[in-house]
């Protein structure tokens, strides 16, 4: 089977999820919004991609959103989780990336949030997530897309930045967070994505790798992220987009796993959980629709691997000088 | 956010969960003002603590508590006595927030920024990390802490490998352990560490790996582990040269353009329009430092000194398993006189692989050149496919010096290498029933046909392993495509395996004077493989097969024609290597997907602005961008391409539109889907 199809498996209620992507923006005093305070920059981004990727973005207020990223802007260039909290480039990223969204990366002073992002680059290429020092190849992945948006990758050492991704890359073709860390799905997408963006996948063994993230498929269908693990539908993500990057996705059973994004979803109140009748939360609803958007599933637009955006979007900053 | 029930709150939940935020709420408030008042009195870090309690993950909160670290270190001096409290304070703070999620990213990072501090309790690190070994063996947080606590304590490989040993043995199934021994075991062996030598050890490893494998043979842990001993046992450290073109031995007939003028072997006939021919070297991994200083050549063909020798790979890499330099030989008078060309490597340091091995074992290789008269008429004729094809006899001792290759990696230790190939062929052949089993077994018996040199027994293997692979596409029937992929691979080594078994697939196009076509088509292939043994392949036939993408041809640089209509090619960007292949004059790609699908999966695999190679303006982009980013990959593919040819109809992507955009792209397109453009 090459694509999911909506007629021999279960339906995405995709009218279900934009009401509760929409309510739970709204609930900002609720308890869970309020310990995810810190890193609403990220649900924001989580939200309204899946938003676009069900053509529903014009169900939020642009401007509202746009006031309130500039407010999380810090003198140093970089972008908080939330208002008042400290610069960090998770949160860079992501503002970014909603900025990208609504086309108006023009409201950016792109010197300066560029110049946040390169000046997190260590002497061996590595990045630190901000000030404080912490390293991790997320931060390789996310220091790259970021500038890769802004057309500004220029400001770093990209040869030292694959180097130093390349010395996290495992004896099982995998990669982690740091180098000799045990390869884990999340640290993949981060590494095989940010070798995508700089056109150097050829220090990727696809065939290894490949394999390793096809072994990811559990007799449930769905994904895990690393050996003996338990599948979680966030994983449909990494390692879906982290196989098609590759163009290896083809050895997992893409129908199988359709199946089980959709079991995933809470059919009465919107949201999709991490499996099958547990909890929904904003973070899950993202990866399941955009998992089943690398499915080819009908009626969510087409998401960009390596960018974690639409592909519009990203065609249109990348074509277009 | 993970593994919480769904249930519907009652409302005695929601109102106490109500209660709690508006705590936590006021917390945050009041942290957050003592944090951009900088106010760090013992009753505000307090506050921070109590925060950090309830959600570890307010990262903040642990910024701010470095701040207020280093503003009491600023005010009480350098004295042990007095830095160490607070210190110790901030380690009770975290091994606290680890206690609520001690997969905390905050937490853990805030540890070793204390720790690089200089506090000096690192025998008390090794004991909380054996704490949340007991409560998590895979928390990989644990285990990065781990390695940071061995570099700043200075442990050795070999102690930390006995851990690794510890941990096996409690429970196999423990990945993070399998994995963390082979980053140790592998330094060891790099580092030739006393008592550890690949002849010893591998098979020792191979011994303890199996109890993993074979207890429960569906438990992924020790799966890897063995491949990558597989790794080390097949793979010999040091590149070396599996094949070339011309290869040793053979007769090369070389002609200016239009030539084919019937020679009694069109085998070996090359055909160029710039009075050059290519010579390739075709090593077993990736190399870079391929130059005129690291390879001689030794010819008679003037005007060849200083060869400039390429990499076949896209611009940002200067290492490849194929490098190709151009031979000259339009200067030479044509007539009967026979060129010899000599191609010597080793002999000077340079070559290196990119895992940093160097090319060592001196090797050369000598082939002749004969040049011929170009022929008067160069007409150019619409090739078909269909007709004309008559199957060549194998006779000619010139197909022989073809597939005699592989064994220019002949001695190299193979004894232990083998001897552990057969001994877990045995071993394997007893889980014959299981996934693990079959799927190994079939990788094994692939390492042992690559490693045997008796031409007798050659061979003998690829039965068993083609239904190993048929097998699994019904045991395990998820990974399907996998299998077919392996199976199509293994295949095509059998038929490149012999000169017998390859002359089947070797037919003649009388159009073309008898050119020879390699005909691969309705073979249900889904894979292409074997390429280094069909360097000399001009003509192509991979029509009606299960194929996605051309990944392998790029190395074929002598091809000019190209079937692959009735695939299942989805986009010009799966056609990416073709741009290598500077010979390609006939394409098809008619009867595929290209349009069919909205995800493409060579997007990556293709070089434009989107991997941010190959930025590049011409007219075509600056007239019609709209067009350009609607077929971005169709345009980037092909004005690479120097096409005479092209055939696109039966994708749901041609159209007129499409059709006429090609034109644009292709100016000296002579025919497209089969009629000449403007008629």
């Amino acid at each position: 089977m090459s694509s999911a199809s909506s007629s021999q498996m279960g339906q995405l209620v995709a009218d279900k999820h934009v009401r509760y992507i929409l309510m739970a923006e709204k609930k900002k005093e609720s308890l869970e919004s309020v310990v995810m305070d810190h890193l609403r920059m990220n649900g924001a981004y989580w939200g309204l991609t899946t938003l676009d990727l069900l053509d529903k973005l014009g169900t939020v207020s642009e401007d509202e959103v746009v006031s309130w990223i500039m407010t999380c802007q810090h003198e140093s260039g970089g972008f908080a989780g939330n208002t008042g909290h400290d610069p960090h480039i998770l949160y860079t990223l992501s503002a970014v990336q909603i900025l990208a969204l609504f086309d108006k990366i023009n409201i950016l002073d792109v010197g300066k949030v560029s110049s946040y992002v390169a000046g997190l680059q260590n002497e061996d290429g590595s990045f630190s997530g901000d000030m404080w020092g912490e390293i991790d190849t997320r931060f390789s992945y996310i220091a790259i897309c970021c500038l890769s948006i802004l057309k500004c990758l220029d400001k770093i050492n990209v040869e030292k930045a694959v180097e130093y991704i390349v010395s996290c890359k495992n004896l099982d073709g995998g990669f982690g967070c740091t180098p000799g860390a045990e390869s884990h799905a999340g640290q993949i997408f981060c590494c095989v994505g940010a070798l995508a963006i700089t056109g150097s996948l050829h220090h990727v063994d696809k065939d290894l790798l490949g394999w390793w993230l096809c072994e990811r498929q559990t007799k449930t269908g769905g994904l895990n992220g690393r050996p003996e693990k338990l599948p979680d539908v966030c994983y449909s993500w990494w390692v879906l987009s982290s196989l098609i990057m590759i163009d290896r996705v083809h050895w997992i059973d893409k129908a199988k796993l359709a199946k089980f994004i959709l079991d995933c979803q809470d059919l009465d109140n919107g949201g999709i959980s991490d499996r099958p009748e547990d909890a929904v939360d904003i973070f899950h609803t993202y990866f399941g629709v955009a998992g089943l958007s690398l499915l080819e599933y009908p009626g969510v637009k087409a998401i960009d691997p390596a960018y974690a955006l639409p592909v519009d979007v990203i065609n249109r900053i990348a074509f277009t000088k | 956010m993970h593994g919480r029930p769904r249930k519907a709150s009652k409302p005695e939940e929601e109102a106490a969960s109500a209660a709690k935020a508006v705590k936590l709420r006021s917390l945050q408030s009041q942290f957050m003002t003592y944090h951009h008042d900088k106010i760090y009195t013992k009753e505000a870090i307090e506050l921070s603590t109590k925060l950090l309690e309830i959600n570890p993950e307010a990262y903040t909160a642990w910024n701010y508590r470095k701040l207020a670290v280093e503003d009491s270190l600023s005010r009480i001096g350098p004295d042990p006595s007095l830095v160490k409290p607070i210190l110790d304070e901030e380690l009770r703070v975290v091994e606290n927030a680890l206690k609520q999620n001690f997969k905390s990213y905050g937490a853990w990072h805030h540890r070793k920024w204390v720790l690089s501090k200089g506090h000096s309790s690192t025998g008390n690190e090794l004991k909380l990390l054996d704490k949340f070994q007991k409560l998590d063996s895979r928390n990989f947080h644990a285990w990065n802490y781990r390695r940071f606590v061995v570099e700043l304590t200075n442990r050795s490989e070999q102690d930390e490998l006995q851990y690794t040993d510890d941990m096996i043995n409690n429970n196999f199934s423990n990945y993070s352990a399998w994995h963390n021994r082979s980053v140790l075991l592998s330094s060891l062996l790099a580092n030739r560490a006393d008592g550890f030598v690949p002849e010893k050890k591998i098979p020792d490893e191979y011994e303890i790996v199996h109890q993993a494998i074979f207890t429960d043979p569906d438990d992924q842990s020790g799966w890897f582990y063995h491949l990558w001993l597989l790794d080390q046992t097949v793979n010999v450290e040091s590149p070396l040269l599996t094949s070339s073109w011309p290869s040793h031995g053979s007769s090369v007939i070389l002609s200016g353009a239009g030539c084919f003028n019937g020679s009694p072997s069109n085998f070996t006939t090359f055909c160029s329009e710039t009075g050059s021919f290519p010579l390739i070297l075709y090593f077993d991994q990736a190399v870079g430092g391929v130059s005129s200083l690291t390879v001689t050549l030794d010819s008679e063909l003037k005007g060849n000194e200083n060869l400039v020798w390429e990499p076949i790979s896209n611009k940002s890499s200067q290492v490849s398993c194929v490098w190709v330099a151009r031979l000259n030989f339009s200067s030479q008078p044509c007539g009967s006189k026979d060129y010899k060309v000599k191609v010597r490597l080793g002999n000077s340091p340079g070559i290196v692989s990119s895992r940093g091995f160097n090319f060592s074992a001196p090797y050369e290789f000598v082939f002749t050149a004969h040049v011929h008269d170009p022929a008067k008429d160069s007409q150019e004729r619409i090739v078909s496919w269909t007709d004309g094809f008559e199957l060549w006899d194998a006779q000619s001792k010139d197909l022989n010096s073809l597939v005699t290759l592989g064994q220019l990696n002949a001695g190299i230790d193979l004894k232990w290498r083998q001897a552990a190939i057969d001994s877990e062929i045995e071993c394997f052949r007893l889980l014959a029933d299981s996934k693990i089993g079959k799927l190994t077994l079939a990788r094994l018996l692939m390492a042992s046909e690559a490693m045997m040199s008796d031409a007798a027994v050659k061979g003998v293997h690829y039965e068993e392993i083609l239904q190993l692979y048929n097998d699994l596409m019904a045991l395990d029937s998820s990974h399907h495509h996998y299998y077919k992929d392996e199976h199509s691979v293994a295949f095509l080594h059998k038929v490149t395996s012999s000169s017998e078994s390859l002359s089947r697939y070797l037919f003649r196009y009388r159009d073309m004077n008898n050119l020879v076509c390699l005909r691969l088509n309705k073979l249900s292939l889904s894979r292409i493989a074997s390429v280094n043994k069909l360097l000399f392949v001009q003509m192509l036939d991979l029509s009606h097969n299960e194929l996605h993408s051309t990944e392998g041809l790029e190395a074929m640089q002598l091809l000019s024609c190209l079937n692959l209509s009735h695939n299942r090619i989805r986009s010009f960007s799966a056609l990416d290597s073709l741009r290598h292949v500077k010979q390609l004059k006939v394409l098809d790609v008619s009867h595929n997907h290209i349009g069919k699908h909205s995800v493409d999966t060579t997007r990556y695999l293709c070089s434009s602005p989107l991997s941010n190679s190959d930025l590049s303006q011409d007219d075509v982009r600056r007239q019609n961008p709209g067009l350009v980013t609607k077929y971005w990959d169709a345009y980037f593919v092909l004005r690479d391409l120097n096409l005479k040819q092209l055939d696109i109809a039966g994708n749901e992507i041609a159209g007129d539109e499409f059709n006429s955009f090609v034109l644009q792209v292709v100016p000296k397109l002579v025919w497209l889907n089969g009629q000449k453009p403007g008629n």
